[in-house]
């Protein structure tokens, strides 16, 4: 029985002379949605791509569960490409039946799936129009319907949220989350950070083929909060500016956002403003996915 | 995560046949291939049914002749003929002149006791059924009627030829509409490339074949509706091994032009890649309206595994070949379909993932 424990240990590809990945190990856990980012052209697609067995890697392991990954372990993966492709001229219902009869289920079985996973998914109404009737964004749906539908145990999806509306952003979400939590284990790119952030357990950060940083969304943003503060006083915090080893970083009236040059620093700073005042708040100030993401790929 | 109705590692076979059930349920869908079936067929059986009348010569109606009161019993006799009684000779030389009649039999005295008069030409069909014919035993039997085995030639020639590209550009088609939409990364993430390439080329060839059969059932019916029996008893064997070698040279193709398609990543581009072989279809198509009555030509044809599926039958047709020669072009064909499979699937296989520009043949080779 499988538990889907997906690990990549050193995996390197090269296209000619040029390495677009190099030495990548990260692990994706069940029950836990792994965030992918980097830039363009950082080798996600191609990472990817390696773990479907869609590409072979020149040098390095993808285990499930310590075995290393066979082609029928991957008929238990859910694969949505980036590049969005469904069969145009196939009507959605039968697409996404197909795909589940492909993936060993019987056909009522699949049918009754698909046609679940595509009410959930908000495509109720079209499930008899073909798919290049949809638009972008119901295209979009259907895609992730496809990825979806046979219940994957590994789900590798590539920018699942690309062109989707806000809206359409929550549903799928939702979808994800929901998936997670019965135990799947899921790899996503996006280049919305927020997005990524809202909603990934884990992080994986790719910039130039190498892995730049990787764990737990918590822990990647404690590592990275650094020593910047953030206080919310009922006076004035101008004495900030004259505190030893503090630098201050935004400020107004009651408000202060600043760096201490220490932990001890910023306690010193605490009880000095209780001293001083009413303190509605005071916290370490946690950066922002964008932010950890501009300062590790640099 | 597992539920009960998903297995393991499942034979392929089921798979096959539901890559090859969406192969053929997309074609049916179709309009414009229900369509340019249909008039397939239908003008297959006018050329039947035209053939027919044409080598009736005088067609079914029944030919009026006109006749007088001596010969009206002779002549009402006659199978297709209508006779219409006159007064004498001039009365039934005016209807003949007047065309109302295309002839007119009247008392001679002759040994056969009749002459007959027509306008122009002489009318054979009523000519023969008058006369008492001797019997005839022939030592050397001619060969086929040229125009018959021409019309022959033709049709096996233009069957293959229609068929073999309706369905090989179909099938290249379906390889590279999964290439360009990308849903083969998707196709491939579930099931082998081997199990797809293997459900297209069934699919495709149950089309093909479908398509085949239609138009052989459509002859025969033809020809017997039409009274061509003996055509149909020269045929008969002759359509059976079309229909076999086609199968198996369809197959042969479609795994060339699925490999073909493979290699190029969008519709614009298929004709690069695929021009040759729809070269290697065309061919027995010319060659077999040039050179059918010339025997080498059609011998080395009937052993070409290309050309073979209307060699072998044209020469079975016109009686020149021994019984095996059919069963050895078979074999031929049936180990260079093998040879075809496993280099496309090979070329397929290596092929399928590669967007952008052509994938050299030697890189699809190699893999």
């Amino acid at each position: 029985m499988t538990t889907g424990n997906l690990l990549l240990t050193g995996v390197t590809k090269s296209y000619g002379s040029r390495r677009v990945l190099d030495d990548i190990s990260f692990g994706v856990t069940p029950g836990r949605l792994t965030g992918f980012v980097g830039g363009n052209g950082a080798g996600k697609t191609t990472t990817m791509r390696i773990v479907l067995g869609l590409l072979n890697s020149d040098g390095g392991t993808v285990e499930l569960d310590g075995r290393q990954l066979t082609s029928a372990d991957r008929r238990h993966f859910g694969y949505m490409p980036e590049e969005r492709g469904l069969y145009p001229k196939m009507k959605v219902l039968e697409q996404i039946v197909y795909l589940a009869r492909l993936h060993g289920f019987s056909k009522p079985d699949a049918t009754s799936r698909a046609t679940a996973l595509l009410t959930e998914l908000g495509l109720e109404e079209r499930l008899g129009d073909t798919i290049e009737s949809l638009s972008l964004g119901n295209q979009q749906r259907a895609q992730i319907a496809a990825a979806l539908v046979h219940d994957p145990e590994v789900l590798i999806l590539d920018e699942p949220f690309s062109g989707l509306d806000p809206l359409a952003v929550d549903v799928v979400a939702s979808v994800l989350q929901s998936s997670a939590a019965q135990g799947a284990s899921i790899l996503f790119s996006s280049h919305q950070l927020d997005v990524v952030e809202r909603l990934c357990d884990d992080l994986v950060i790719l910039a130039g083929g190498t892995i730049r940083a990787s764990g737990s969304r918590d822990a990647l943003r404690a590592e990275h909060a650094g020593s910047r503060y953030e206080l919310v006083s009922a006076g004035d915090a101008g004495w900030l500016r004259s505190e030893p080893g503090v630098t201050v970083v935004d400020f107004e009236g009651g408000y202060a956002l600043f760096d201490a040059d220490g932990a001890d620093t910023a306690q010193r700073v605490l009880r000095t403003a209780v001293e001083r005042g009413d303190v509605a708040s005071f916290a370490p100030k946690h950066p922002s996915l964008a932010q950890i993401f501009k300062e590790v790929i640099q | 995560m597992s539920t009960p109705t998903k297995t393991g590692s499942p034979s392929q076979a089921p798979l096959i046949w539901l890559v090859a059930e969406r192969e053929i349920g997309s074609k049916l869908r179709s309009k414009a291939f229900l369509i340019s079936t249909g008039v397939l067929l239908l003008i297959a059986l006018a050329g039947i049914v035209i053939g027919g009348f044409a080598s009736k010569n005088t067609g079914s109606d029944a030919m009026p002749v006109a006749v007088t009161s001596q010969t009206a019993s002779a002549v009402s006799a006659l199978p297709n003929v209508k006779a219409t009684e006159v007064a004498d000779q001039a009365a039934a030389e005016e209807l003949v002149r007047s065309e109302k009649v295309d002839a007119a039999v009247l008392p001679g005295d002759n040994p056969a006791g009749y002459t007959v008069i027509a306008l122009k030409d002489a009318p054979s069909s009523l000519v023969s059924a008058l006369s008492q014919a001797p019997d005839v035993q022939i030592l050397e039997p001619a060969t086929t009627n040229p125009l018959l085995r021409y019309f022959i030639a033709i049709a096996f020639g233009i069957v293959f030829m229609g068929a073999a590209a309706t369905f090989g550009g179909t099938i290249a088609q379906s390889v590279v509409e999964e290439k360009q939409t990308r849903v083969v990364e998707i196709l491939l993430s579930a099931i082998p490339a081997r199990t797809l390439l293997a459900g297209k080329v069934i699919g495709n060839t149950i089309l093909a074949m479908g398509q085949i059969l239609a138009l052989a059932a459509i002859a025969t019916v033809g020809l017997i509706v039409t009274g061509q029996n003996a055509v149909l008893s020269t045929l008969g064997a002759p359509i059976i091994w079309f229909a076999v070698f086609f199968l198996f040279g369809f197959i042969l193709l479609a795994a060339m032009f699925a490999a073909a398609a493979s290699m190029v990543s969008r519709q614009e581009d298929i004709g690069s890649t695929t021009t040759p072989i729809t070269m290697l279809i065309m061919a027995p198509y010319v060659l077999v309206i040039v050179f059918n009555d010339n025997p080498l030509v059609l011998t080395i044809m009937s052993y070409v595994p290309f050309s073979a599926p209307v060699g072998m039958p044209m020469r079975l047709f016109v009686g020149e070949a021994q019984w095996w020669e059919p069963l050895l072009s078979l074999v031929i064909l049936l180990a260079s379909c093998v040879a075809a499979i496993v280099i496309g699937a090979k070329i397929y296989e290596n092929s399928l993932l590669r967007m952008g520009t052509r994938v050299k043949l030697g890189e699809a080779l190699r893999g």
